[in-house]
């Protein structure tokens, strides 16, 4: 029983640490680094659902008979793709934002955008009693 | 030893460290992936995970700098409940999973026999992988091909491509500490020698993933890997005079419409769209063709958005 | 080639895509994403005359039958969103050119109208197909092509707006892949129609129960269902002013018509609202996210984050249309996601006309505007109309039955509350009609003029369609109804 569900576990652990980074950190790179671990537990996930104990690589070959699920293969290699294309245009931002604000913080970012805020809403109403 | 390096990410304040024990992490996850049988996966992962998106991360992050602050305390309270609940709800279901490794679970029941059944005579590769990548599910392929595309019209859009004329000697290089690199001989001996096997390497696994794992995905990640490592060792100009960039960039479009065209061309024979039984006038030779022809359409795509999406980064980074 | 059609559809926009891209001149890259763009809202057209009076239409890609191949399924919902997808996409574009003329320089066009393509593609691929796993990557496609084009905002504030979206969609997105693998570990299949089949038997696991609430969790981060708005004000405020209007139109619905999808379809009625109960989360949420998104609606000063809080209380009733768990309720879901799309791109793209003008969102520099941009402000003050939902216009229809809905059931309250809170709708858009009317017009914008007709055209379309769309309901809540009762299993 518990030897049948250990490997679930082990991959659920991982999911939640992946998806702490993403909400904990306030480093937008490394919010980028825990979604990587976040969606590679997932895949370990599924490739664990499509283990058959003594199967072997869905090559077909002489001499066995039982092959591992091919189909959830296929599925994450198509997930892998998605989440190194997410990575790529992740950091993309990640630099346009460094170059506009000079900081990948979050908190500064959001202080930044707020004394924004406060100075427009300022320049408004100068311009409302001028008129 | 998974669960100790994610630890390590999470306490890591240097980002340098915390992108090298991610790209460990997914080694290790690529061979337990091969251990759980999943080879095409396993060497995806160890391509990819490993190797393709810690160069983007350290390409990000000689623009962006590398110590992260440390969390404050009282912030980590709401996520960590988050991520209890979430855990909590997975636990939750994994009682009522089928044990781990059972053939009888449902997952290997109704849809997959017949692909390793019938796969041999219907599609015509031995490796069952290709065959559901390519054919049975060619559509999602094409999919993936295209998010593929998207992303590198996304970065294309955001930085700008490698488009500035080259010629004049630059002195940076995208990841710090690289400039040294070009000095060392022995690492300029060693890349001589390993570059070539890898593009040879490339072809290799592009043409063999009807028979053994790979196929045209790993086969442009292991590709442009190549290229990025010529790069890397001799600097930016030199690998842009290799690859002009301005053509580079229209590789990624002519791959994914190399895949549709195999579909079209089904449609115009009056079959459905991807339907590659229509290619040839014998259904096996004409899967045989498709799939040879999509595999390439993807192998160019993949390993040309690479190629861009390193050049991209590493102009911002000049 | 009718029978092609279902694949033509989609390729349509998806093949001019990377054609564009490779075409430097934005001129002709815009003229071909155009055609490419009417073409396919054609095609739509006629999926809808097929499948017109309650047909399917299912057609297996790569030729191979379900659940072994991936199949594209079209019934009368589905090709009612294509409709909303193409033809709505196909306006923005129409007008992108002129909108982009100031914003961006020449040669970054013809990759900004491949992302536009791209994303219409995508929401086309996840509104036809019959398979989950497919659901997940073409989601993959609209979003990353979502970020891009929000992320080329002007403001910076875009950069993080984008990035925003970029997190919380990637955890979405990991749900709802999560969902996809615990209902294949339980039934062994990916199809749609076959997992409708197989899931019943297997009510009591708890897999397919987390299964369902990952999906639920994923797919609310999508839509943006309150409270997990989040990202949406800002990307909307942020996001290139004629791309808002797209947004706005289309990712949200096409996302909501895939929770409805699931929720009815595959998971099944009896599944999702008798045994996991999803309406008693939905309806309060739903409520509180009209009121509060209103509320805040109300006290924006910025005419573009303004709209954007209204959709948040807009995608409300939509959800409080499913939570009903009846005919009326869900007819009127169908039909304001319909109706809500038409008026809320039209009044960005209106907004967008008056903010090439002014350089401002700001409602201080919209006064005066109805004199000087007079047939702009018309159109947007016929779709602000529709908004709040005055007869005759398409608001009006979806109110209705929302309405009806809630008197059915009996809940007396919830339709007074429903008329309270349209009464606040007429709160903030009344606030920038009295300001565009009857406000003299600031010194700097005193030689506004008017924008130029290709960009009024379109405008005036979305227009005069809420206004059709208000007497003639043939196609928004004749379709609805239908589907409604198909979908909830009665009077079949």
């Amino acid at each position: 029983m518990i030897a049948g569900l250990f490997n679930y576990w082990v991959v659920i652990i991982l999911m939640m640490a992946g998806l702490y980074i993403v909400m904990s950190s306030r480093h937008l790179v490394k919010k980028i680094i825990g979604l990587n671990v976040f969606q590679t537990s997932v895949f370990l996930l599924f490739i664990s659902m499509g283990k058959i104990s003594g199967g072997t690589a869905p090559i077909i070959a002489d001499g066995f008979t039982a092959y591992s699920n091919p189909l959830t293969h296929v599925l994450i290699l198509t997930a892998i793709v998605v989440g190194v294309a997410t990575t790529a245009l992740g950091l993309a931002i990640t630099v346009r934002i460094y170059e506009a604000y000079d900081t990948v913080d979050e908190d500064d970012i959001a202080e930044m955008d707020i004394e924004n805020e406060n100075k427009e809403t300022a320049v408004s109403t100068v311009v409302a009693k001028n008129t | 030893m998974l669960v100790a390096t994610v630890i390590i990410i999470i306490r890591m304040e240097k980002l340098m460290s915390a992108v090298l024990m991610t790209s460990f992490f997914s080694l290790i996850v690529s061979s337990i992936f091969m251990v759980l049988d999943a080879v095409d996966v396993a060497f995806t992962e160890a391509a990819v995970g490993a190797g393709v998106s810690t160069i983007f991360f350290l390409a990000a992050i000689a623009i962006v700098g590398r110590v992260s602050k440390p969390t404050q305390r009282k912030k980590q309270i709401l996520p960590l409940a988050i991520v209890l609940c979430t855990g909590a709800v997975l636990m939750y279901a994994t009682f009522d999973m089928p044990r781990f490794g059972s053939p009888d679970a449902p997952a290997q029941q109704h849809v997959v026999p017949r692909y390793l059944n019938e796969s041999m005579a219907e599609v015509g590769p031995p490796n069952i992988v290709t065959s559901v990548l390519a054919s049975y599910r060619g559509y999602d392929t094409l999919g993936e091909v295209g998010v593929v595309f998207t992303a590198f019209i996304g970065v294309f859009l955001l930085l700008g491509a490698g488009t500035r004329k080259s010629g004049i000697e630059r002195t940076a290089n995208p990841v710090a500490g690289v400039e040294s690199m070009r000095q060392s001989i022995v690492l300029r001996e060693v890349s001589d020698l390993v570059i070539a096997p890898v593009l040879i390497f490339a072809l290799y696994v592009q043409w063999h993933g009807d028979f053994g794992p790979g196929g045209g995905f790993q086969a442009g990640v292991i590709f442009a890997s190549g290229i990025i490592l010529y790069a890397l060792i001799y600097g930016i100009v030199p690998a842009q005079k290799l690859i002009p960039p301005r053509k580079l960039a229209y590789l990624p479009a002519v791959g994914l419409l190399l895949y549709a065209a195999v579909g079209v061309y089904g449609m115009l024979m009056g079959a459905n769209f991807l339907d590659y039984d229509a290619v040839a006038h014998d259904p096996l030779h004409g899967q045989h063709y498709g799939i040879l022809i999509i595999e390439l359409g993807v192998g160019i795509t993949v390993a040309a958005v690479m190629i861009n999406i390193f050049f991209s980064f590493s102009e911002r980074s000049l | 080639m009718i029978y092609q059609l279902p694949a033509i559809v989609l390729l349509l926009t998806l093949l001019a895509a990377p054609i564009c891209s490779m075409i430097r001149n934005g001129d002709i890259a815009w003229k071909l994403a155009v055609i490419a763009a009417w073409l396919s809202v054609a095609a739509s057209m006629a999926l809808m005359h097929q499948v017109w009076g309650g047909n399917e239409i299912s057609y297996h890609m790569g030729g191979w039958p379900p659940p072994w191949g991936i199949e594209v399924r079209i019934d009368e919902l589905s090709a009612l969103v294509l409709i909303l997808v193409t033809l709505f996409g196909s306006l923005v574009i129409t007008v992108l050119r002129e909108s982009l003329r100031t914003a961006m320089r020449s040669h970054r066009h013809s990759l900004y109208y491949t992302t536009f393509l791209l994303c219409m593609a995508s929401l086309i691929g996840i509104t036809i197909t019959g398979d989950a796993f497919n659901v997940f990557v073409f989601l993959e496609i609209s979003s990353l092509s979502t970020y891009a084009l929000i992320a080329r905002g002007r403001d910076r504030r875009a950069l993080t707006a984008a990035f925003r979206y970029l997190i919380m969609g990637t955890i979405g997105a990991t749900f709802i892949l999560i969902a996809i693998g615990f209902m294949y570990m339980v039934t062994g299949t990916l199809n749609m129609a076959d997992l409708a089949v197989r899931l019943p038997e297997h009510a009591d696991n708890r897999v397919v129960q987390a299964s369902f609430a990952f999906f639920i969790v994923g797919i609310a981060l999508k839509i943006a269902i309150f409270p997990l708005h989040y990202w949406l004000p800002n990307a909307y405020t942020y996001a290139p002013k004629a791309t808002t209007a797209f947004l706005a139109a289309t990712a949200t619905k096409v996302s909501l018509y895939v929770m409805i999808r699931f929720i009815f379809d595959v998971y099944g009625v009896e599944f999702s609202f008798k045994q996991m109960h999803i309406d008693a989360l939905l309806l309060p949420l739903s409520v509180a996210g009209i009121f509060i998104a209103s509320l805040i609606a109300v006290f924006q000063s910025d005419v573009k984050r303004l709209l954007a809080w209204s959709s948040v209380a807009q995608l409300g009733y939509m959800s409080l249309g499913i939570a009903m768990v009846n005919v009326a309720g869900l007819t009127a879901t169908v039909t304001h996601m319909f109706n809500h799309a038409m008026i809320k791109a039209g009044l960005f793209l209106c907004l967008a006309a008056m903010i090439y003008r002014l350089n401002s969102s700001h409602i201080k520099d919209l006064a005066g505007i109805g004199r000087s941009m007079p047939l702009t402000t018309g159109a947007f003050a016929v779709l602000g109309a529709g908004l709040v939902g005055i007869p005759l216009t398409a608001g009006f229809v979806s109110k209705w039955y929302l309405i009806n809905a809630a008197l059915e059931n009996g809940w007396v309250i919830l339709a007074v509350m429903l008329i309270i809170s349209s009464l606040m709708a007429v709160a903030y858009i009344g606030k920038i009609i009295d300001v565009a009317y009857f406000k003299p017009a600031p010194a700097q914008h005193k030689d506004v003029k008017e924008v130029a007709t290709s960009i009024l055209i379109p405008c005036w379309i979305f227009a005069l369609l809420t206004i059709y769309f208000g007497i003639d309901t043939r196609l928004t809540a004749g379709v609805a109804g239908r589907v409604a009762e198909t979908l909830l299993g009665v009077g079949l």
